[in-house]
């Protein structure tokens, strides 16, 4: 496994973490995706917004259904109590309210909370998706993504550059360095993954955040 | 009058110039037969409503090579290059619009309602230049309802009448299309006798739907497969 295939793994492992019983729960594309294996789906139900609330993993290629797919158009599978609807019915339960947690990739989130997730400056704008949907509308927004980008530049950065996707702002912010909340609409680093010290957190990242007094730190790797 | 159709006497209802709705989630639900015949039609300059635009010389990624598409309407282009290229050389223009906001709109267009406030966009690139109104403490944007001349639509299973079933998440789009467009065309898998599907498993009652046309394609694991 590649180191940051580890890192994506680390993030999802650490957001399921953040579900609790009976939550109405939408994974975004990427590492919100692999939130599904470390979720306890007895007790969790994974909406995807093309059309289905009640999502699981498939186990083997023998299961995919090619009419059975998330919104990243990978095969799912049924878990029992699911259900299937249209998909101005699915975004009904988006915008209304209705779902209690959405889990989202990010290209930038900022000091202020604000989040980037669907734009590129100077690049064609060609795909927006249900991203806006979902931050107008569910009730915890969770941001999921490494904390720097493929050139190491940092992606917390001091006032988001990137378009912003609504002016909702994120509650929950998890990285592979750090997990921060929203306090304020400002970033309060509340948890270290393990074997990261707080010096690498403030290394790498642009934007400036207050840290916790009940910061945790997970010293062993 | 009989529903059933072929595909061919079914697509002859677009008409150049024309708006239309295509049903699916990239190929999930997608009427993959009307639209082939739709590529084979002498049409041109359609605004096409669809969530996205095909693959590259795939589906509806084959309408935009044969330069027969004027405009997109949709909320997801990334999966097809080809469409920010058109877009670059200025043949095509492109509506990007959120997903939901994108299916409320057709749900609208259906339903006789002119347009409707959504809290989706607001602040964004996407909501720049829209009628803004504050409604009990809270912003939102106005959309505009949207309608189609030709909906074309996939469904699993249709009766002899055109009451439709869908299978799994290939309903999608599908159902609020079936109500916006002011001519109807649903692709099915299989079609029954009236009275053989249960009233209680219809999702979309057959008064939405004019044609009924057997599809010739089925998707599998492996692909698009020709069955017919």
């Amino acid at each position: 496994m590649s180191v940051q295939t580890d890192s994506k793994e680390l993030i999802a492992e650490r957001a399921a973490k953040e579900l609790f019983p009976s939550s109405v729960v939408n994974l975004g594309i990427g590492i919100p995706t692999l939130v599904a294996k470390y979720a306890d789906l007895d007790k969790v139900y994974l909406h995807t917004e093309n059309g289905m609330l009640g999502v699981k993993d498939i186990e083997s290629e023998e299961e995919i259904d090619p009419s059975l797919v998330n919104a990243g158009k990978l095969p799912i599978g049924e878990n029992i109590g699911a259900s299937y609807f249209d998909s101005a019915e699915s975004f009904a339960m988006i915008r209304g309210g209705h779902i209690d947690i959405a889990i989202l990739g990010a290209l930038q989130v900022d000091g202020q909370c604000n989040i980037a997730n669907w734009a590129i400056p100077g690049q064609n704008i060609l795909g927006v998706g249900g991203a806006m949907d979902l931050l107008a509308g569910v009730k915890k927004v969770i941001i999921t993504t490494n904390h720097t980008d493929k050139k190491g530049k940092s992606k917390i950065v001091s006032s988001c550059t990137f378009p912003v996707s609504a002016v909702r702002k994120l509650d929950i912010l998890i990285t592979d360095l750090a997990l921060f909340e929203n306090q304020n609409n400002r970033l309060v680093v509340t948890e270290l993954m393990p074997g990261v010290t707080l010096e690498e957190v403030k290394a790498k990242t642009e934007a400036s955040f207050d840290v916790s007094d009940q910061l945790i730190s997970h010293k062993e790797v | 009058m009989s529903k059933l159709m072929t595909a061919a006497e079914a697509i002859r209802k677009v008409k150049s110039g024309d708006t239309i709705m295509v049903g699916g989630f990239g190929l999930v639900g997608a009427p993959l037969s009307l639209i082939d015949q739709l590529t084979k039609e002498e049409v041109n300059n359609l605004t096409i409503i669809s969530n996205n635009l095909g693959e590259p010389g795939k589906g509806l990624g084959m309408l935009l090579r044969q330069g027969k598409v004027k405009e997109a309407v949709g909320s997801y282009f990334t999966s097809n290059r080809e469409v920010g290229e058109n877009y670059n050389e200025g043949k095509i223009n492109i509506r990007l619009m959120p997903q939901g906001t994108m299916a409320e709109c057709i749900r609208a267009g259906g339903a006789g309602i002119g347009g409707y406030y959504t809290k989706t966009s607001v602040g964004t690139k996407l909501g720049e230049g829209k009628d803004v109104r504050e409604i009990d403490g809270q912003m939102y944007v106005f959309e505009k309802a949207l309608h189609a001349n030709v909906s074309i639509i996939k469904a699993a299973k249709a009766d002899t009448l055109g009451n439709l079933v869908y299978y799994k998440t290939a309903r999608n789009f599908n159902p609020a299309m079936a109500t916006a467009g002011d001519f109807v065309i649903a692709e099915v898998d299989e079609i029954v006798e009236a009275g053989e599907l249960s009233p209680e498993e219809i999702v979309t009652p057959h008064l939405f739907v004019d044609a009924i046309v057997l599809s010739q394609y089925q998707l599998t694991r492996d692909g698009v497969v020709q069955t017919r």
